[in-house]
């Protein structure tokens, strides 16, 4: 095992964030490549006119799963080490149900607003404020939800966990419906494109 | 700058490959994966504990992002979100795309457009702050790792956000 290279202390936490830096470009770079700095291709995607918010975030997720699958088959990779966030089920199915929501309603998530803002999208820039509030506003109200925040803990949990099936199976039921959900998504684009020159 | 049209996005799946990429260097490297909202938490506790650093500190939700004897903003994902702005600005002026405007549907007002982005971020803020992560750090890095309270995170942004397409479509469609 080599890496994390971080976690085996090839170099420090000011270095950290150099690379932290550098990987921000490369992540900021894609998003704004796949169409992410623009609040009318995301939101296509709940009006299943464009779905490549379902095409880029699956086949990103899929490229990573399988480098860091294989990479630890290989023992390059020490998964153990790379940062798992605890699961707290219920607030975090809450969080995301209103997140959905601020998605649609906003147009950007808070990465997605970023590459908005850096290309000029004022909708981005108020939105980025309304983000600060949100946050601020979590805060001041903090103690009214801290039960509920803290609720439903289950530690650092895996999908394999959960199931009880090996984590190569896992996998590769993923590929399979990031596979068919690709293909269920080329076939709504072209039904709605059809549709909409009818219409 | 404006003169020149702007280039088409790429194929989403080329796109998502690289972001993908930029995921599992972080996973290799760092042994973490990318983020966005603990960057605007981190901003805000900064901020805060300037003018009231006594509430910061007696408040969890924002002393969480305090750190001993430095400041909150030096932090792996401010960095990293200080990428993404680059990172965006590069490839937006490298395709033209950079320009001044407005994303909205052709129905809706530029001035109603603006008030319901500002309600999606504050949405957003609370959302990602109930969820520990937002679309970055739950979503695309606990995706990738098969975290199942990302999935469980991930499935709800879906069902909130296709919940409520049908009401906010004046402003899309």
């Amino acid at each position: 095992m080599i890496a994390p290279f971080f976690k085996y202390g090839l170099f420090g936490d000011n270095l950290g964030l150099v690379v932290a830096f550098a990987i921000g470009i490369g992540f900021g770079f894609f998003l704004e490549r796949a169409g992410f700095g623009n609040a009318r291709k995301l939101a296509a995607q709940f009006y299943f006119t464009d779905l490549r918010v379902f095409k880029v975030m699956f086949t990103a997720i899929v490229t990573a799963m399988l480098g860091v699958y294989y990479l630890a088959v290989f023992g390059v990779l020490d998964l153990s080490l790379v940062y798992l966030t605890p699961t707290f089920l219920l607030p975090q199915m809450a969080g995301g149900l209103i997140l959905g929501m601020g998605f649609v309603v906003g147009g950007y998530c808070p990465g997605t607003a970023c590459v908005g803002v850096a290309t000029g999208r004022i909708d981005a820039m108020v939105l980025f404020l309304g983000i600060f509030a949100g946050i601020f506003g979590f805060g001041e109200i903090y103690p009214l939800v801290s039960t509920f925040y803290a609720s439903t803990p289950m530690g650092q949990l895996t999908l394999p966990q959960v199931t009880g099936l090996p984590y190569g199976v896992i996998v590769f039921a993923v590929v399979l419906m990031a596979l068919g959900g690709f293909a269920g998504a080329e076939w709504v684009e072209k039904r709605m494109a059809a549709r909409n020159v009818e219409a | 700058m404006e003169s020149r049209t702007a280039q088409p996005y790429w194929n989403p799946y080329l796109a998502g490959f690289g972001l993908g990429l930029v995921l599992l260097a972080s996973f290799v490297v760092m042994g973490r994966g990318l983020g966005a909202s603990g960057a605007f938490a981190s901003t805000i506790t900064a901020g805060l504990n300037v003018v009231a650093p006594a509430h910061v500190a007696n408040n969890p939700a924002f002393a969480e992002y305090l750190k001993d004897g430095t400041s909150p903003l030096k932090d792996w994902l401010v960095f990293e979100v200080l990428g993404v702005f680059v990172g965006g600005f590069l490839s937006g002026m490298l395709a033209h795309r950079v320009a001044r405007t407005v994303e909205k549907g052709p129905h809706i007002t530029t001035s109603r457009r603006l008030i319901f982005a500002f309600i999606g971020g504050v949405l957003m803020g609370v959302g990602a702050k109930l969820a520990r992560g937002c679309t970055s750090g739950q979503a695309l890095t606990g995706g990738a790792l098969l975290n199942a309270g990302s999935w469980a995170f991930m499935i709800m942004v879906f069902v909130g956000a296709y919940a409520l397409a049908y009401v906010m479509r004046r402003q899309w469609t």
